[in-house]
């Protein structure tokens, strides 16, 4: 029964099989093909959202709000520079201790530790960056800033680094320096988790030459590894740097929250994220909740351009390391 | 005579100062990369200890099962636990298979060209800030319809998105090319060789990119403030409302002068932490399974 009904029109039956094959392949890929329309949809949205929020506060108050430095909600006078002020210097300063300090750990685990150790000491490095940034926050609100108060900021105005301006006058728990150290744990996972898979990757016959040479392992490192991943430790630096320029929390918890730009970076500031974070409650007046989408427009064309010359570099150091 | 032993260059017995200062500088290098290594694990230990020497005291019963105090009663985070997790899960029903499906794309079909592009969009939105995000959706939902739980899982999706999709598409890439060759050499198509074969080899690692972005997003509190923070602190599953979650409760507790709510911040980071950690280890299991399953194959 079932082989005269095959037999009868089998060029009919593979024809609707084949068609249905084809169906199903062009629909997944259809679905396929649409899922990455809407991530790349999403990231041009998200540009020109933000952009479109902060419009009528560009129009507003024009290019000089960048820098202006007020925020005054009494008198309705606002501006950037305050908060670029904070931004640029925490991250800044977070990315000057934590760039060799990561760079440091990437060769330790890649280069000196042996594999037993290397591995655990990887995973305490990555359960780094899974600290939530509210939790990081809390403890360096509570526990780390009094401990920077008591005996760091004392200890570094002691030195002879304590005669400049910006190591100046009272110490105190929260501001600049405390949410920049915060800041530096932050990106310090990520920073040495990036550098560490590019120092894997340089080819050990070159550092086995160099070593054969004579040259000692930190020759060999900077001869070798660095000269080989070069634009890698400076696409990972700035992908630390990005995510510093973006944290809203942890800064917000830690940096003091004053509307001003202080002489030294003992006393409390603001940084952009943060003060966009402070203002979830509600703005007082539509000036001021303008001035705050602003300030999101600027924090996020900062950061966008950040990782962009970021990725710029991976891209171009890999199409290189293809052509080698 | 020991001018021309100095001056010889060939002269592999002379000790030279040079030599003393390169073992220096390794020494010194040596030294430097263990103690940076050092401090880090140093730091985390430090973390750690501190929750759980702060927080552990405050945990009770009573904590997990009751909402938040108003005023200074006894209280705890029940409201903030149930609004997290529901968020974190709207959040993964929208991200996942979204993300997945782009990886598919990424690995399976698109051009080199196309393929590289695709990455590079994914990882500029994983450094769109947070904030901003949260200011993105809180500019295209929010305005005009109010806070609502819906709202913070949506912006929590965003951040998922490009995390669960590059791990996904790293991972797909390293299932071998022979799977397919084989499937597509019994005649099977495309997407079923994709569904059937390529999807299942790669389930372990698809599942520890999962883990590991709801462990970082559990924890987000940025994209919530401006989506779902002004709540009332009652026990509800009320998604069209904004729920209260951990992340933002420990957030208002930490700048508290009140000491009883800094404990109760200490307590809740010690819940999250302890979520956190418990991710992170499940994820180590499924990356354990992937490795075993793509060495049997």
């Amino acid at each position: 029964m079932t082989t005269y009904e095959q037999s009868v029109a089998p060029e009919v039956e593979t024809d609707l099989r084949r068609r249905s094959i084809r169906l199903g392949d062009i629909l997944f890929k259809g679905i396929a093909i649409a899922a990455s329309l809407v991530a790349t949809i999403l990231l041009v949205w998200i540009a020109w959202k933000v952009l479109d929020l902060a419009w009528p506060a560009i129009q507003d108050f024009g290019l000089s709000f960048i820098w202006t430095e007020a925020w005054d909600p009494v008198t309705r006078d606002f501006g950037a520079l305050i908060f670029i002020y904070g931004t640029v210097v925490t991250s800044l300063i977070a990315l000057v201790i934590a760039a060799p300090l990561s760079i440091a750990i990437a060769l330790f685990l890649t280069e000196i530790a042996p594999r037993r150790l290397a591995a655990p000491i990887a995973t305490m490095v990555e359960l780094l960056a899974a600290i939530p940034s509210v939790v990081l926050g809390l403890w360096g609100i509570l526990v780390f800033g009094p401990w920077v108060r008591d005996h760091l900021e004392p200890w570094i105005q002691a030195t002879p680094l304590g005669v400049l301006p910006i190591f100046s006058g009272e110490p105190s728990s929260s501001g600049i320096f405390t949410a920049a150290l915060v800041l530096t744990i932050m990106i310090i996972p990520i920073t040495s988790a990036i550098c560490r898979e590019l120092f894997i990757r340089v080819p050990q016959e070159l550092k086995d030459g160099a070593l054969a040479l004579g040259s000692t392992r930190w020759e060999a490192i900077r001869g070798v590894v660095f000269t080989y991943a070069a634009p890698g430790i400076v696409a990972a630096v700035l992908l630390g740097l990005g995510r510093a320029f973006g944290e809203a929390i942890a800064v917000n918890q830690t940096i003091g929250n004053r509307n001003a730009i202080p002489t030294s970076w003992f006393e409390p500031g603001d940084s952009l994220g943060s003060k966009i974070a402070s203002e979830y409650v509600g703005a007082t007046s539509v000036e001021q909740a303008s001035s705050i989408l602003y300030l999101a427009a600027i924090l996020m064309v900062i950061s966008l351009a950040t990782n962009v010359i970021a990725q710029f570099i991976v891209v171009r150091f890999e199409r290189a390391r293809r052509a080698v | 005579m020991s001018q021309l032993t100095q001056a010889d260059p060939y002269d592999i017995t002379v000790k030279s100062n040079g030599l003393r200062r390169r073992r220096i500088v390794e020494k010194v290098f040596g030294l430097a990369a263990v103690g940076s290594a050092l401090l880090a694990c140093g730091i985390l230990v430090v973390v750690l200890g501190t929750l759980v020497f702060k927080g552990f005291s405050a945990l009770s019963v009573d904590f997990f099962t009751k909402p938040r105090p108003l005023f200074g009663e006894e209280g705890g985070i029940a409201d903030a636990l149930v609004g997290s997790a529901l968020i974190v899960g709207m959040a993964m029903l929208m991200a996942i298979p979204l993300s997945v499906l782009v990886a598919i794309y990424i690995s399976e079909y698109a051009r080199p060209k196309v393929a590289r592009s695709l990455k590079v969009v994914l990882d500029v939105l994983n450094g769109v800030p947070a904030i901003v995000v949260g200011i993105f959706v809180f500019g295209i939902l929010v305005v005009g319809n109010g806070q609502s739980a819906v709202y913070g899982a949506f912006a929590l999706a965003i951040l998922m998105l490009p995390m669960v999709a590059r791990s996904t598409q790293e991972i797909l890439e390293v299932v071998p090319r022979s799977l397919r060759d084989a499937s597509f050499a019994l005649g099977v198509t495309k997407w079923r060789t994709t569904w059937n074969i390529v999807l299942p080899a790669a389930i372990g690692g698809i599942l520890t990119g999962v883990v590991i972005a709801v462990a970082r997003v559990a924890g987000e509190t940025a994209p919530l403030l401006f989506t779902t923070s002004i709540a009332a602190s009652v026990v509800s599953a009320d998604v069209s409302q904004a729920l209260p979650t951990l992340p933002v409760t420990i957030f208002i507790f930490s700048e508290s002068p009140d000491p009883g709510e800094q404990a109760a911040a200490w307590a809740a980071a010690l819940v999250l932490i302890a979520f956190v950690l418990a991710m992170n280890v499940l994820a180590k299991l499924f990356a354990g399974r992937k490795r075993r399953q793509l060495e049997g194959s």
